[in-house]
């Protein structure tokens, strides 16, 4: 696959954006953009999900966008196959942009990019799970088309 | 899930004005076209505006136009004016029964769901989706 080079300038999209696989360079930013969203630095945790994403597997994506020299967003996912009972679908399990370039298409572009890799690889689905409380990136998912899937996630306190 | 007859009439009022957001429409046209009467539908309107949603035009040729957001609008913002839906329950009193307990924790389940979707949901992303279900989107 493919970076996607963005050309146009039309409503939502933005010139001299670059959507490609993340790099090992990539990573500091990639780390300030997360913690900036989520108050929680974690290089070793992002460093684990380069090893494994960022080589571009056969069914995995780290990717970054890039907007002039800066990384403006990033989005990781994965196909995975009859998970909790579902035909092979893909999974986004991150996704981030940096504040001051938010409104930009960034998101989009980049949700855009993994959704054609996960089409290339035959599956027909793209899920993700958000926070309930998490009203910014669950809007964008809204937004982009999204709606609820017919699961329900549950959770037990077993501390 | 069923919302209120005023709680209806707002979003569908609300999302007539943020899909032609330049326009001033009046209360008599959109009345008719929601088959409701002019002067229920003013009562609705003017809470919209109170709430900073819509601008009322005076004079013959008055009405509303929209003055909010699209983009950050919800249907939460829209819907929390005319009811409480999902509002948060009351805590569980001691004392009541453990089926009460356990009923109330189910429903209070429902209603943080309600209010996450309603509440991510915007008047933009409301009218791309009626976009598509008129297979124009």
């Amino acid at each position: 696959m493919s970076s996607v080079k963005r050309r146009r300038s039309a409503a939502g999209e933005r010139p001299g954006l670059r959507v490609r696989s993340a790099l090992p360079a990539d990573l500091a930013q990639v780390i300030a953009i997360d913690e900036r969203a989520t108050g929680l630095a974690k290089p070793e945790y992002w460093a684990g999900i380069l090893r494994r994403y960022g080589r571009r597997g056969a069914r995995r994506r780290f990717l970054v966008a890039e907007a002039g020299a800066r990384i403006a967003g990033f989005i990781v996912g994965e196909v995975r196959d009859w998970e909790f009972g579902s035909p092979p679908c893909g999974w986004v399990f991150g996704i981030g942009v940096r504040p001051d370039a938010r409104e930009a298409g960034i998101g989009a572009a980049l949700l855009e990019a993994i959704t054609a890799d996960f089409r290339r690889l035959g599956v027909a689905t793209v899920r993700t799970l958000i926070a309930r409380d998490n009203q910014l990136v669950l809007s964008f998912f809204r937004s982009q088309g999204m709606m609820a899937a017919p699961v329900i996630p549950l959770e037990k306190d077993i501390g | 899930m069923r919302l209120q007859k005023n709680t209806l009439l707002a979003l569908y009022s609300v999302l007539e004005f943020a899909a032609q957001p330049a326009r001033q429409l009046s209360v008599a046209g959109i009345a008719e076209s929601l088959r409701v009467s002019p002067h229920h539908l003013a009562k609705v309107l003017r809470s919209l505006g109170r709430a900073g949603l819509v601008d009322s035009v005076r004079g013959a040729r008055g009405g509303y136009r929209f003055a909010g957001n699209a983009r950050r609008v919800t249907l939460m913002d829209v819907i929390g004016l005319f009811e409480d839906i999902g509002a948060p329950r009351p805590r569980t009193r001691r004392g009541r029964r453990p089926a009460e307990r356990a009923l109330e924790q189910v429903l209070r389940e429902i209603d943080d769901t309600a209010r996450a979707t309603f509440g991510s949901v915007t008047l933009d992303t409301m009218l791309k989706l009626i976009g598509r279900s008129d297979g124009r989107g």
